[in-house]
């Protein structure tokens, strides 16, 4: 049995809204793949949970007509994989979802508490940081839009507020049109794993140059986190080996990469200097350039 | 606290007050008498617990108890017929060798079972995949993809002269 407390299940968000507000204590729980196997562990104990797990406006995936593409935070990872417009227009973060876990955790997991767990891991964080996702947060004072990159704040913490409930990602059509995107997850097995890195790459081509190039890195710091100088670096560069394997170089001087029990500091600044390169060529052709020999 | 559910359980409907703090799991297996679904790591890795809710393959032990309510769930005592009959997915199992212990089967059989029920075809890099979610450590996995792989293969039949062919 879990040490749980209470349990309490919002119908609507703003009831979920107003409990949160009633009771600050309340521990947001929607797939539990990451709260419940906490509480096994010993966290959270006498929990009083708040179900939002039955909250269907949550679980939207849309374009809006605008281009505009809305992830709701309760969507599961094998609702976003399956997923036909994320498949068509974000492919990369399709990729994302079916790395996480195995089939049972995707069934049910939520991308919303994978990206409030604050794992620098979240097999989808690396991907949205790419997109330059920005999340909903919603209370009882009102709606407020964060970029992903400032919603973490440090290893496992995020910017969510008491009594905020994430319900949606946005992500704008300028930062997915006209992209090619990558996702490589490299870990020790295939499946039901945590990643020794998480690698995603997005690039717009023009003319055998790289117009745009994005780095979103998961595991090569304390949260996910952005190659800026490779991407700066990269704009406008000619496409070849050569430029590849310095956006490589450049990109593991933006992290700050730790040694662990998967993977020493040094081999996880190599893997992000082979990866990137690699998850970029695979970026360039679905982008529309040309496949590098 | 307790709290009144009502779901399904192998076709049949029920009603009962459970723990706000019990697993589908541990209501399955110690209340209902469900012992097929195996308590294996407790934490979703291993897939033991696995069951059916509403056609999905779920990891019982971390899914709670009360979220049940108004569902429909399959355990492995729900899959062959009344009669005793082996479902289709079940009689692979048992023609390609695909149990040793036993422990991961039920939960293998019920997501292979929904595979098959998906009415989709997979490749075999596909449906080791869909597979990946269960942890099998005695008979290896081979079999186990056979089994899975003869599941999903549209109906065979022999006729007397001995060729193979689609009914």
């Amino acid at each position: 049995m879990y040490n749980i407390k209470g349990y309490l299940d919002a119908c609507t968000v703003s009831e979920a809204i107003e409990l949160l507000a009633q009771n600050p204590n309340l521990r947001i729980i929607a797939g539990g793949t990451d709260v419940l196997i906490k509480m096994q562990h010993g966290q959270f104990q006498e929990a009083e949970l708040l179900s939002i797990r039955t909250l269907e406006s949550m679980a939207d995936i849309k374009k809006l007509e605008d281009g505009t593409m809305i992830i709701g935070a309760l969507a599961t990872f094998s609702q976003i994989f399956n997923d036909p417009i994320i498949q068509a227009e974000i492919p990369a973060l399709a990729e994302a979802a079916v790395s996480m876990g195995g089939p049972q955790i995707r069934n049910i997991a939520t991308i919303g508490g994978n990206i409030c767990n604050g794992a620098t891991s979240a097999d989808s964080a690396s991907t949205l940081f790419a997109l330059n996702a920005s999340l909903r947060l919603e209370s009882k004072t009102g709606a407020r839009l964060v970029p992903i990159r400032e919603f973490y704040l440090g290893p496992g913490k995020v910017d969510l507020k008491p009594g905020e409930i994430l319900t949606e990602f946005r992500v704008a059509p300028e930062d997915y049109r006209g992209f090619g995107g990558h996702y490589i997850k490299f870990a020790a097995r295939k499946a039901m794993d945590i990643a020794t890195l998480g690698v995603s790459v997005m690039c717009k081509v023009a003319a055998k140059t790289l117009t745009e190039v994005r780095i979103g890195l998961g595991v090569a710091g304390p949260t996910p986190l952005r190659c800026v100088e490779a991407e700066e670096f990269a704009k406008g560069q000619e496409i070849s080996k050569d430029t590849l394997a310095q956006i490589g170089k450049l990109a593991v001087k933006s992290t700050n990469a730790r040694t662990s029990w998967r993977a020493s500091k040094e081999y996880r600044e190599h893997l992000v200097e082979e990866l990137v390169q690699r998850a970029l060529k695979t970026a360039i052709v679905r982008a529309g350039g040309e496949e590098l020999a | 606290m307790l709290k009144k559910i009502s779901f399904t359980v192998n076709g049949k409907a029920l009603s009962l007050e459970i723990d706000i703090r019990e697993s589908l799991l541990e209501v399955l297996r110690t209340r209902l008498g469900f012992t097929g679904v195996k308590k294996g790591c407790g934490v979703g890795e291993c897939g033991a617990c696995t069951v059916l809710i509403d056609g999905t393959p779920i990891d019982s032990c971390i899914y709670l108890a009360v979220w049940a309510e108004g569902k429909s769930i399959t355990t492995i005592e729900g899959v062959a017929s009344k009669d005793g009959e082996l479902s289709k997915v079940q009689q692979a199992f048992v023609e390609e060798g695909a149990i040793q212990c036993g422990f991961c089967t039920p939960g293998l059989v019920l997501t292979t079972t929904a595979l098959a029920e998906s009415g989709k075809e997979y490749t075999r890099e596909e449906l080791k995949r869909e597979l990946s979610g269960h942890f099998c450590r005695c008979t290896g996995y081979n079999n186990i993809l056979k089994a899975a792989e003869k599941s999903l293969k549209p109906e065979e039949h022999q006729c007397a002269c001995g060729h193979h062919g689609e009914k």
